[in-house]
């Protein structure tokens, strides 16, 4: 999976938007100074606690070299963390125009202590804006929050809205509810309100449930796919509790969940709505039409039929509007804008996938 | 649109028993009397995705009043058998008994239920066969249910369901496959099941429309245990039945999957080829619910493209759930030779005991034929 890195050049014509891009902690201690001193201490004496046997690793290892490209490590520290080595391999090298930040870890959303995640969330948020988007213009960051305390999660995004470098929120598609329970809908109003889309990326971190409906895989091979079945769980739910009829203006970017599935599972959605529609008479429209007009999707990891073409149908299907490119870089499986598609695209989808929707969803220039 | 050939495999049919007092007559005098005396018998053992009035649960005018949709042999030869031109139907009982957390009392239900379907279905119409209702949970008395009623090759299939305690590639089920393959059966895994674990990776949905779409994410991450754990390596003769979820989603899991393999293949050494090779071999799926748009055959015979392969689709009607009107059982949009060999020819190469069933189904209708 790891695609060797052509070595990029100024001339280099492609230019993106970079929907998907990890920074990393050097150390933990990176986060110090952004905490108040007893939530410092508390994570120093008990770390974060979670919802799985094993204290401070994934319980499904990954496979190469902790999921990192092998040459993307620093000196010092994990890949992600270096902002010059990530300009020179990725922002420059790759016509980056514009890179969304998405930090997973230590943002809170996984945490089961609420007043420890909410203050980790508003320490990682003051990370991303003075560790990177300060020092670096074309990165954007996204306002992490704890779902699972939807009060505090709606006052720290009206906090960050103010400010554009937040063009997104970032809460865990793996909540310890779907997502489209009521409980939640405090952020969705928040994010409305405040213009951003709701950003959902695959997490390795439990919310309380198997990770499938007939309980936990053996193998990474499996986990990795659940993350995708979990997508299309969470796309069901946020449409047939009727988030959309309540937030017609909200909008979901779904990352690293794959998009080949978006089809069928519209289809599906609509077979079975048309039959039980007494049971949501809250639901104005076909199940397909909500996703149609709400949901974007990253590219990365790509799927790759066997015979490329099949692709293009899907993308057809769901809409070359609705598709953002994106290359999960410093990761293992990462997607080289340069040939992550193995068929033609016209020099409108191009600029439609490459750029022109992610700078039209989140109003970049 | 309709079935064009007479002599069509129905891969899925639901025949309900009436009552679980029906079971009485075939259970132990210990277990008739805890049935009795706890009231057991008074219950409908009705699994959670089908509720007696929900709109999937029976065709509307396939219900009647009073009875349990499917309860009715007389009803099933009219409704599901003559109009589709039935040469054989696999009756796959949706009882409730597997998800009784007592392995002991599941497995005395199990067995009535499998004595049930010999005496009141398919001794009585040589058109049916039967799946095998086994205690999953406890792998040693599933086997031990197989072993029992092998022997009755009316039965071709052991049956499982998509939603249990423990993913089902497990090591820990593999006995189960072993008798499966020792004996000929197919294993043929149905929509729903315990609900031991919530449906979905964030939790409860709130909505049962919602369960039931869950169910095709939850076969996805079924026939990624059978894969991932090399349930097909050990088990080379074993084929895989995905009942009752579509198949709609099937290409895009393939494209995933052959792709993640490449990355983890050290993971996981005894896959020797790429997941889609051994799906396309191992793994049949049934037709109905087909989750394709209604009004497009174009995309429906694209996604068949996307399949890869003709040979994956079985005929269900799934009667009595309503998934279609009239007798519009077949999606507009499949290739005319692909109809016969979903209709037919695939069914009797996935199921080995349908084909010297084949004989014997004849024979039995021959004889039928000249009483």
């Amino acid at each position: 999976m790891n695609v060797p890195v052509r070595s990029g050049t100024a001339s280099s014509r492609l230019t993106i938007v970079d929907c998907d891009i990890h920074p990393a902690f050097r150390t933990p201690a990176d986060l110090h100074p952004f905490l108040p001193a007893r939530w410092r201490d508390h994570m120093t004496t008990f770390g974060e606690h979670l919802r799985q046997g094993l204290s401070g690793q994934l319980a499904y290892p990954r496979m190469t070299a902790a999921g990192m490209r092998v040459d993307a490590f620093p000196g010092e520290g994990p890949p992600g963390c270096d902002l010059d080595l990530m300009r020179r391999q990725h922002l420059d090298a790759n016509g980056v125009e514009y890179g969304m930040l998405m930090q997973l870890s230590r943002g809170g959303m996984e945490e089961r202590n609420l007043e420890f995640a909410a203050a980790l969330s508003r320490a990682v948020n003051d990370w991303q804006l003075e560790t990177w988007v300060k020092k670096e213009p074309r990165l954007r960051a996204g306002i992490v929050v704890p779902q699972e305390d939807s009060a505090f999660a709606a006052t720290e995004i009206e906090h960050r809205a103010a400010d554009p470098a937040f063009v997104q929120v970032i809460i865990s598609p793996r909540a310890s509810d779907p997502l489209g329970h009521r409980r939640y809908w405090p952020i969705y109003d928040a994010a409305e309100r405040c213009n951003r889309p709701i950003a959902l990326h695959v997490q390795g971190f439990s919310g309380g449930h198997a990770s499938t409906g007939s309980g936990w895989p053996t193998y990474y091979m499996q986990e990795h796919y659940a993350a995708t079945s979990g997508m299309q769980n969470t796309v069901t739910s946020m449409v047939f509790e009727g988030v959309f009829e309540r937030f017609p203006k909200l909008k979901v970017v779904l990352i690293e969940g794959g998009f080949a599935w978006a089809p069928a599972l519209g289809w599906r959605m609509d077979k079975h709505w048309e039959r039980m529609r007494s049971e949501t008479p809250h639901l104005k429209r076909p199940p397909s039409e909500y996703v149609r007009e709400h949901f974007w999707f990253t590219t990365q990891p790509i799927e790759e039929p066997e015979d490329p073409q099949h692709l293009k149908d899907i993308m057809a299907w769901i809409g070359w509007d609705r598709l953002m490119f994106s290359t999960d870089y410093p990761h293992w499986d990462f997607d080289h804008p340069q040939n992550v598609f193995k068929f033609e695209l016209t020099p409108a989808q191009q600029a439609m996938v490459f750029r022109g929707n992610a700078k039209a969803l989140y109003g970049l220039q | 649109m309709k079935v064009p050939h007479k002599g069509a495999i129905d891969c899925d049919l639901h025949p309900a028993l009436p009552n679980a007092s029906a079971l009485l007559p075939h259970l132990s005098e210990y277990w008739r009397d805890q049935l009795v005396n706890r009231h057991i018998d008074r219950y409908s053992f009705v699994l959670t995705n089908y509720p007696p009035n929900s709109p999937l649960t029976a065709r509307p005018d396939w219900r009647r009043a009073p009875g349990m949709p499917g309860d009715d042999l007389e009803l099933i030869r009219r409704q599901a058998l003559e109009p589709f031109g039935i040469r054989f139907a696999i009756c796959n009982v949706l009882h409730g008994a597997i998800a009784l957390f007592n392995e002991d009392m599941a497995a005395a239900l199990c067995a009535a239920v499998n004595d049930w379907v010999v005496k009141e279905l398919i001794d009585r119409e040589p058109r049916l066969r039967a799946s095998l209702l086994v205690p999953a949970h406890n792998p040693q008395l599933a086997v031990a249910e197989i072993e029992r009623l092998a022997p009755d090759r009316r039965f071709v299939q052991v049956l499982l369901f998509a939603m249990g305690e423990m993913l089902l590639g497990r090591r820990l089920y593999w006995p189960i496959y072993a008798a499966a393959e020792k004996h000929g059966l197919t294993i043929g895994v149905h929509a729903g099941g315990t609900y031991h674990h919530a449906p979905t990776s964030s939790g409860w949905p709130a909505h049962r429309v919602e369960d039931y779409i869950a169910q095709s994410t939850v076969f996805e991450s079924q026939l990624l245990s059978f894969l991932a754990e090399g349930v097909f390596q050990k088990f080379p003769k074993l084929k895989l039945v995905l009942i009752e979820s579509g198949f709609s989603w099937l290409p895009a899991l393939m494209w995933r999957t052959s792709k993640t393999w490449r990355g983890v293949r050290s993971e996981v050494p005894w896959i020797d080829r790429p997941p889609a090779e051994i799906i396309r071999d191992h793994v049949r799926l049934t037709l109905q619910p087909v989750d394709a748009p209604k009004f497009d055959p174009h995309v429906l015979s694209r996604t068949l493209e996307h399949i890869g392969t003709d040979r994956m689709l079985l005929f269900s009607t799934d009667y009595p759930h309503w998934q279609f009107d009239g007798e519009d059982v077949l999606p507009d949009g499949f290739p005319d030779d692909a109809v016969r060999k979903l209709l037919i020819d695939n069914a009797l190469e996935t199921y080995p005991r349908l084909r010297d069933g084949a004989v014997v189904g004849d024979n039995a209708r021959d004889k039928e034929a000249i009483r």
